[in-house]
Formats: structure tokens, C-alpha cells, sequence
């Protein structure tokens, strides 16, 4: 006799084992240490921190170890750590420019004050697979200590009056999207935080898409650099800042040609990423789209994809995206029975109908 | 390290109990509400988890259903998650529980003033299909502009000759708002309308809540010539013999043989103990 | 007889640019009023501003309701705007594309505003239906059609059934007919002068057809450069033009 199913107890805990099992592969080989995850796959432990909204190593290797290298796995194992701490407050706004620059290239201009400097890059590797990446490479001294004081290559615009000019501290105070609901329409900088916490892939594509005619945003890369910038934070209890650690960023600043509009003179616009740790390409990509997002600021015409601001950021989340795609392998019994049960009478009602036609074609032929 | 009580902290609890006071003063309207991040993927549960946790107390008993039956994965783990972080006590029986989180079905069996319903909601605007802009939908609530909506019923009869609307049925709250019962067959609408037990809804990754609140009157949308009608079956439970309950049908072989059962393994097994006694 | 919507210094600007200035009107009821001029001369904003889907930068648009007290469409809520809209007045637009909603069937479309006012009977909402796809000349039968597999004549002919089975007091349209064949546009203008009639309608229609005009209005109004320059009976322009670009006009078709 048919029993209804059960032992959905069980068999999650020997899934779970399996699980294990699978993760920790051959026990001949050690196991990977948090130390190796975070020194040597250090570009992965930065998406983990970055679009799992939390700046620490130690616990972004662990959840990429945990994950078995899964990336997205790994940020939604951060982000429902993340929930549980307490908030204790927030910081006061980074100082990009007084960043302790490892990395910092413009496409603008050939040469620039502090210079151009490349720091370590995949741009010019060659892709050539190394099979003897186990010597440790030796690293020969700087001729020149770089510059402690680095200007922005867009502040060099904004002197001449070419370039959009952002006013600081008209800003209004953000809304913290990891606490109140993303509302549209979304301010620029809600946008920003969101796009911050968005998919690399998702934006990539994004990005690359505006480049392609959906959306003209004629995009020059002004500034990209990398390193690290102190964090603050002012104590209300203390009434002054102080420093609490540093933390290393990547930054991109495009600069847009504007043709005008809106009350605006012809002049550049500004798009812009920052990203925690080096993701140069995902800082790249999101001053794309954070830019092609501005198009009704700037009463720019918006039919693409990009343009669309609720298209964009209500499906930028990598782990909100994740979960409902994959929610379709849960069981959907109940849903489905309605289907059948309609489908079934439409089918029988579809018969009927087809049975009727005839007999009054045959009617046609007696008379 | 531990987890407070229910894993949420208290500050996300009051956060969420505002948000619920607020939904079920307006019956019907969807509150934003600054969902968290939790443990279960997005779209398994995390709006009813978020309400379950906010409601919980120490003396609660609480049941998960998933598809009607306990015993489902999703529901499993659910409960699982709840009895490991606050340590309730659990029942399959839903006349024993204080809160039922569900996902897809109302239980069968009747619920009293002392219980909650909490339902898992994948998408709780029911003019999502018909209007994707968040902006424009929020403005045709504001409005009760609703005719949208009916342009779809109407556009089913004319293709099929019926509503082709079998779950997640839109319905009018109290005469005011067009809510999404969750995807429930059109089979359970019938037990939204002044139940005596508060209903609440909870989607986590689209981030809104709102609830039925008791003894609420919930309308079914149809015509006065095309009224709303519920599922039937020729057949009964071939368990328990029940003739009025909402029906899984199983594949028994490779023949395409099937049976039809009770989707609400609790009632099932009640009805077949009465059947024995 | 009182009017139903008065217009007085009306302007709108986009930045520096001047999309229409100054303009000044009545419309009573039963009354169709033709706006003529040039593509850019300012006619689809007025219609626009006039029609309140954009806001004035000057002047005021008055219109009367039906206990005829006056509403300030300039101060008017989202809300009312919408109300409005969907109960008392018409859009009918150039692109039938954009009036219809292509994803339903002809019936629904003609349907849905009768169920945005409270309509729940299906049969009744089909009877309508198919007396108004009669009534705009399109086969009863194909009720149940999308739009889409209508020409480009029959989807105008849809959008005017649609815009007009709630029996609106005004109705505005922007260029109905432009970018139909001549003779497509013919018909539709003759459903346009014989629907007028019968139900005596109050309406503002753009076009930059002075034809179209003489066929279906009283009185016009010719603008230039965001101006009105000209306003009268729609004869007595025609036939007496008395501003130098009204001249050209006239003349421009006449020697065509």
C-alpha cells in the first residue's frame, strides 16, 4: 500500500555527510588553511568581502573553504553572518584621496601628476600558463618612492571647469540598504551601494552592454587606482574621529561626454565604482552603469536596459537572484495539481469543441 | 559563539513587529521592511522565517508545513532551523500549534482566534505580471486603480472560457487592497475570508509584509456571470477517505498509474484515526 | 452656454527652449477645436499641458466637472489627474501602438475602461464590446483578436472604441489620422465627423493638416513657433486668412 512520503529528517542529515564528505575530498591531501586561501587567493577573498558587505579575510576564506570555492556560495554564507552582528556605528566617509596608492592608471592623459603606476596587474601577463608558478618570484626595489600625495586626474578637469562638479557635503545622508527596504525611485546614492554589493558578472554584462549601443555613454577611464585608506569613525561619546584600522579599495572614476540637457551646459559627467579590496574590474563596470543610471538627471533618452534603474538594481543581488532561481527545485505539488486539474478541463472542454464542429459540417452536407 | 533567541537580535524583532502592527492596521497593504539577510536561501522562505522569528516566544508550539505535509525538505529544515536557534516546542498536529508557517496551502483543518498563520510569499504584488514598474504598481494601490487586473480575468474567459487562474488567486482585502494570497490553490481562498485566525505574509528577498487581520472579509476577483469556483475532484483520499480536501495526485508506477491523496498529511492521518475508532 | 475648459496664458517651457506661450481658449461643450501648425510649432505640448500629463511653467487650465463646479487642473493631484483620465476624459494618440494595450484582445481593450469604472458583468462587457468594434467599422467576430493582427487603420479604429465606450465629456487627440494611407484616413475621419455628432462630444485634436480641419472643426487655432497666431472659425481662416504664415498654410495646400 502507498505510504506518503516521509523521512525528510533523514535524509537531510545523510545529505549533509555527503556534503562533508565531498567538500574535504582526499583526506591523503591536507586540508587548505585559511592563511593559503587568504595569501594566495587573495582577488577571490576580495569579491567574497565585497558583495558579501563585509571587510574581513579571515572570515571570507573560511566561507570560500566552506564553500568549496563556490564564490556565490561563499557571499551568501558572509552576508547571513553579517546579519548577526551588532551595528555599533558608522564610519565617517573614506578619503579616497589620501589612499596609499599600490595602483593607479588613467586613460586620459599620458602622463599625470604622481605618474602612472601599474602595481600588480594582470593587464600584461601574456595568459600563458605557468608551470613553474611555485618559484617565488623576486620583487627588485622601487627606483622612486611613489608620491605620498596623489591628486585625482578628474580634479584636474574640474579646474578648468570641463566636468560636472560635485559639491562636497550636498549629499544627502545615505540609507543603509542592509536595513530598510531598496525603494524606487532609488537616489544615486542608494543606487551606488546597491550596484556596490551587486554581482560582478551581472554588472559586467551590464556594463558591457552600454558600450554596445544600449545607452551612449562614450566612456573614457579617467582614473583606476588601488591601496589602502584609513577608516574612521567619531565616537559620539568622544566627540572626536579616530582611526579604528585601514582597509585596501579599488577605485574608478569615468569620465562621460554630455552633449547637454536639462538646464546642463555641455560638459563631462562623472561614473563611479569603489569596490573593497582589488576588483578593478568589477569598479570599472559599476562606474558604467552607475552612470548610464543617471540618464533621467541628466535628461538623457532611456530605452536601455541599463537606463532602467528598477530592472538594474532589483536584479543586481547575486544571493536574492541565487535563492529564487533555484527556490524552483523545492516542490511546487500543490501548484502543479491546480495546473494539471485546469489544463485537464481546457483539454476536455478543446475535445468538445473539436467533436461539435464536424457534426455541423455533416448538418451542412444533408441539407 | 550562540545566536540570540529566534537568531534575529531584538532590534530586527522590533523592527519587524512595527512593520507588522503597521500591515495589520491596513489589511491588505504591503509594508516595506528592511529585510535581513538570513540562513535559508532567498525564495525558500525567508519573509516567513523573518515573521516566525519575530513572533516567537518560548512557550509557543510551532508547525511548518510546506506543499501541506510536515514532512517535506524545505518544511524539515525550517523547523529544524527554528528548534536550533530558539529551542520551541514542535507538532505536526495543527490543532496543537500556536504558529503554522506555511508555504503554499492553508490547513484543512479549521484555525481558532489563538493561532497565527504565517505564509512564505515568492511575490507579493499581484500586478507584478501585468506592470513590472515597483513605481507605477505602488501608485495604482494608492489609487485602488484596479482594472488592470480584471482585464486579465476577463481575458482568460475569452480565451479559455474560465478564469485560467488555478493558485495565487488575487483577492480584495477588506474592499480596499488587491493582495496575493501566496501561491495557494484557488482551493484554500475560500479560508481566507473571515478567518478567525490572524494571517500574515512575509516575503524576504521582494522585502513586504502584510497580513489578513482577523474576521477580515477577503474577496475572490471574478464576475457576477463567471463567479469564483474552487477545485474538485472525482475522486476521494484514497487514504483516508476524505471527500472535501485538497488533493496530491502521486504516480504510483511507470505505468502512469495514479492515486489521489490528502495534500494535508496531518488531516489525513486525523481522519483516518477517527475512520478506526 | 458655460465652457468646459478654459485655457488662459498657458506657457511651457523646456529649459530655455519655449515649447508653447501665452496661449488663450475656450472649448464649450459639443465642441471640437482644431490645433494647426507646422511639426515643432508647439502643438503637442499644448495638447499635452492642456491634457495635464505635463505641468504648465505659466498660466492656467481651468476645467468644468459635472456637479460644474471649476477644477484647477495645474493644482490637481496625482489622484484626481488619474480620476479624471479614466472617467471623464479620452486620449486618443497618433501611434494607435501606444493607446492600446497590444498584449490583450481587441475586446479587452474596449472593455477595460468599463471595467476600471466598476463594470463586472462579462456578458454585458462583451455585449459592449462588440455594438463599439461595430460601431468603429471592425468585424464583431474578431473580438477576441489581438490588436496586433489588426492594420494599422483598424488598431486607430480600436484605440478611438476604446477611448470612447465610457462616453468621455473630452476627449483630446494628437493626430489621429498622420501616418495612415489617404484613403485609411479618409474613413477614419468620417467615423471621427459622424461619432462627434452622435454623441456630442467636446474635443481638442492636434494636426498639421489643415484639411482635417475644415472636415471636423468649428473653430481652429494656428501656432507658430510655440504661439498662437491665428484663431476663428475654421471657414473664415481658411477662406480669409489673415496672418502671413495662416496665408502660406492655406496656399500650401491649395497648391498641392
Amino acid at each position: 500500500m502507498y505510504v506518503a512520503v516521509k523521512g525528510g529528517e533523514q535524509a537531510i542529515a545523510r545529505s549533509l555527510e555527503l556534503l562533508a564528505e565531498a567538500r574535504r575530498g582526499d583526506t591523503a591531501v591536507p586540508e587548505l588553511e585559511l592563511a593559503q586561501i587568504r595569501g594566495q587567493l587573495r582577488l577571490g577573498v576580495a569579491r567574497v568581502m565585497q558583495e558579501g558587505s563585509l571587510y574581513d579575510e579571515e572570515l571570507a576564506a573560511l566561507a570560500i573553504r566552506q564553500a568549496a570555492g563556490d564564490m556565490l556560495e561563499a557571499i551568501f554564507l558572509l552576508r547571513a553572518y553579517r546579519t548577526t552582528l551588532p551595528r555599533f556605528g558608522y564610519t565617517l566617509p573614506l578619503d579616497t584621496t589620501a589612499m596609499r596608492v599600490r595602483r593607479r592608471v588613467s586613460g586620459t592623459f599620458k602622463d599625470i601628476p604622481g605618474g602612472q603606476v601599474l602595481g600588480p596587474t594582470y593587464d600584461y601577463t601574456q595568459r600563458l600558463l605557468d608551470f613553474d608558478a611555485a618559484v617565488a618570484a623576486e620583487v627588485a626595489p622601487a627606483d622612486v618612492p611613489l608620491p605620498s600625495d596623489m591628486p585625482r586626474v578628474l580634479d584636474l578637469l574640474d579646474a578648468e571647469a570641463l566636468i560636472e562638479r560635485i559639491e562636497p557635503g550636498s549629499d544627502p545622508e545615505p540609507v543603509d540598504l542592509t536595513r530598510e527596504p531598496l525603494m524606487f525611485p532609488a537616489d544615486r546614492a542608494t543606487r551606488l551601494q546597491n550596484l556596490s554589493r551587486g554581482d560582478e558578472g551581472f554588472l559586467l554584462g551590464m556594463a558591457y552592454s552600454t558600450q554596445r549601443g544600449y545607452a551612449e555613454s562614450h566612456p573614457f577611464a579617467g582614473e583606476i587606482r588601488m591601496g589602502e585608506v584609513d577608516v574612521r569613525i567619531c565616537p559620539e561619546e568622544l566627540g572626536f574621529a579616530i582611526e579604528i584600522g585601514s582597509i585596501v579599495l579599488t577605485e574608478c572614476q569615468m569620465i562621460n561626454q554630455f552633449h547637454g540637457g536639462n538646464g546642463v551646459p555641455p560638459q563631462f559627467t562623472r561614473g563611479y565604482g569603489l569596490t573593497m579590496g582589488e576588483g578593478e574590474r568589477k569598479a570599472m563596470a559599476m562606474a558604467l552603469v552607475d552612470r548610464a543610471l543617471r540618464c533621467d538627471e541628466l535628461a538623457e533618452p532611456n530605452h536601455a536596459p541599463a537606463q532602467n534603474q528598477e530592472f538594474v538594481l532589483s536584479h543586481s543581488d547575486s544571493v536574492e537572484a541565487s535563492g529564487f532561481v533555484q527556490h524552483l527545485k523545492l516542490p511546487h505539488y500543490v501548484d502543479f495539481q491546480a495546473e494539471l486539474s485546469l489544463l485537464r478541463t481546457l483539454a476536455a472542454q478543446h475535445a468538445t469543441d473539436a467533436e461539435e464542429q464536424p457534426l455541423s459540417a455533416a448538418g451542412g452536407q444533408r441539407s | 559563539m550562540t545566536y540570540n533567541f529566534a537568531f534575529l537580535d531584538e532590534d530586527t524583532k522590533r523592527m519587524l513587529r512595527r512593520a507588522l502592527l503597521k500591515a495589520v492596521a491596513i489589511p491588505g497593504y504591503q509594508v516595506p521592511f528592511g529585510s535581513r539577510e538570513m540562513p535559508l536561501p532567498y525564495g525558500w522562505g525567508t519573509g516567513g522565517i523573518q515573521v516566525t522569528a519575530a513572533l516567537l516566544g518560548p512557550d509557543d508550539v510551532l508547525k511548518v508545513i510546506d506543499q501541506g505535509a510536515d514532512d517535506t525538505t524545505n518544511a524539515v529544515n525550517i523547523r529544524r532551523f527554528f528548534h536550533r536557534v530558539a529551542g520551541v516546542a514542535t507538532t505536526e498536529h495543527t490543532a496543537e500549534a500556536t504558529l503554522i508557517q506555511t508555504r503554499h496551502r492553508i490547513p484543512e483543518t479549521s484555525l481558532r482566534e489563538d493561532q497565527i498563520l504565517v505564509f512564505q510569499v515568492p511575490e507579493p504584488e499581484p500586478l507584478r505580471t501585468l506592470e513590472p514598474r515597483e513605481a507605477e504598481t505602488r501608485t495604482l494601490h494608492a489609487l485602488a486603480d484596479y482594472g488592470l487586473m480584471h482585464v486579465k480575468l476577463y481575458e482568460d474567459i475569452a480565451q479559455y472560457g474560465h478564469i485560467a487562474t488555478s493558485y495565487d488567486y488575487p483577492v480584495l482585502v477588506d474592499g480596499r487592497f488587491l493582495t496575493s494570497p501566496s501561491p495557494i490553490p484557488k482551493f484554500d481562498n475560500p479560508k481566507l475570508d473571515r478567518s478567525p485566525a490572524l494571517m500574515l505574509f512575509g516575503a524576504g528577498r521582494e522585502k513586504r509584509l502584510y497580513a489578513i487581520p482577523p474576521y477580515t472579509s477577503v474577496e475572490s476577483l471574478a464576475f457576477d456571470d463567471h463567479p469564483f469556483e474552487i477545485q474538485r475532484w472525482e475522486q476521494q483520499c484514497e487514504l483516508c477517505g476524505s471527500g472535501e480536501s485538497y488533493l496530491d495526485e502521486v504516480v504510483v508506477d511507470d505505468r502512469g498509474t495514479r492515486m489521489f491523496v490528502c495534500s494535508d498529511t496531518d488531516f489525513c492521518s486525523g481522519h483516518r484515526m477517527e475512520a478506526q475508532a | 452656454m458655460s465652457a468646459l475648459l478654459q485655457v488662459r496664458g498657458l506657457g511651457r517651457r523646456y529649459g530655455q527652449r519655449i515649447g508653447c506661450e501665452d496661449v488663450s481658449f475656450d472649448l464649450h461643450p459639443g465642441e471640437l477645436l482644431c490645433i494647426v501648425g507646422e511639426s515643432g510649432s508647439g502643438k503637442s505640448t499644448l495638447l499635452n499641458t492642456v491634457a495635464a500629463q505635463q505641468a504648465p511653467s505659466s498660466g492656467s487650465v481651468r476645467y468644468r466637472q459635472r456637479g460644474g463646479g471649476w477644477l484647477e487642473l495645474g493644482a490637481l493631484g496625482e489622484a484626481d489627474r488619474r480620476r479624471l483620465a479614466r472617467e471623464e476624459w479620452g486620449f486618443v494618440t497618433q501611434n494607435p501602438r501606444d493607446g492600446l494595450r497590444l498584449n490583450v484582445s481587441a475586446g479587452a481593450n474596449v472593455a477595460e475602461r468599463l471595467m476600471a469604472l466598476g463594470m463586472r458583468n462579462y456578458s454585458q462587457l462583451r455585449g459592449i464590446a462588440r455594438g463599439w468594434l461595430e460601431r468603429v467599422e471592425i468585424d464583431p467576430a474578431r473580438i477576441d483578436d489581438a490588436p496586433t493582427s489588426f492594420s494599422g487603420g483598424m488598431q486607430q479604429r480600436l484605440q478611438i472604441a476604446r477611448t470612447l465606450v465610457t462616453q468621455p465629456r473630452l476627449v483630446f487627440m494628437d493626430e489621429p489620422t498622420a501616418g495612415l494611407d489617404v484613403s485609411v484616413q479618409a474613413r477614419i475621419l468620417d467615423l471621427l465627423r459622424r461619432l462627434v455628432n452622435e454623441l456630442g462630444l467636446a474635443a481638442v485634436m492636434v494636426t498639421h493638416d489643415l484639411a482635417v480641419a475644415r472636415l471636423l472643426a468649428a473653430r481652429t487655432l494656428v501656432m507658430q513657433g510655440g504661439r498662437v497666431v491665428e484663431t476663428g472659425l475654421t471657414d473664415q481662416i481658411l477662406d480669409d486668412p489673415q496672418h502671413p504664415y495662416t496665408q502660406l498654410l492655406v496656399s500650401s495646400v491649395l497648391t498641392t
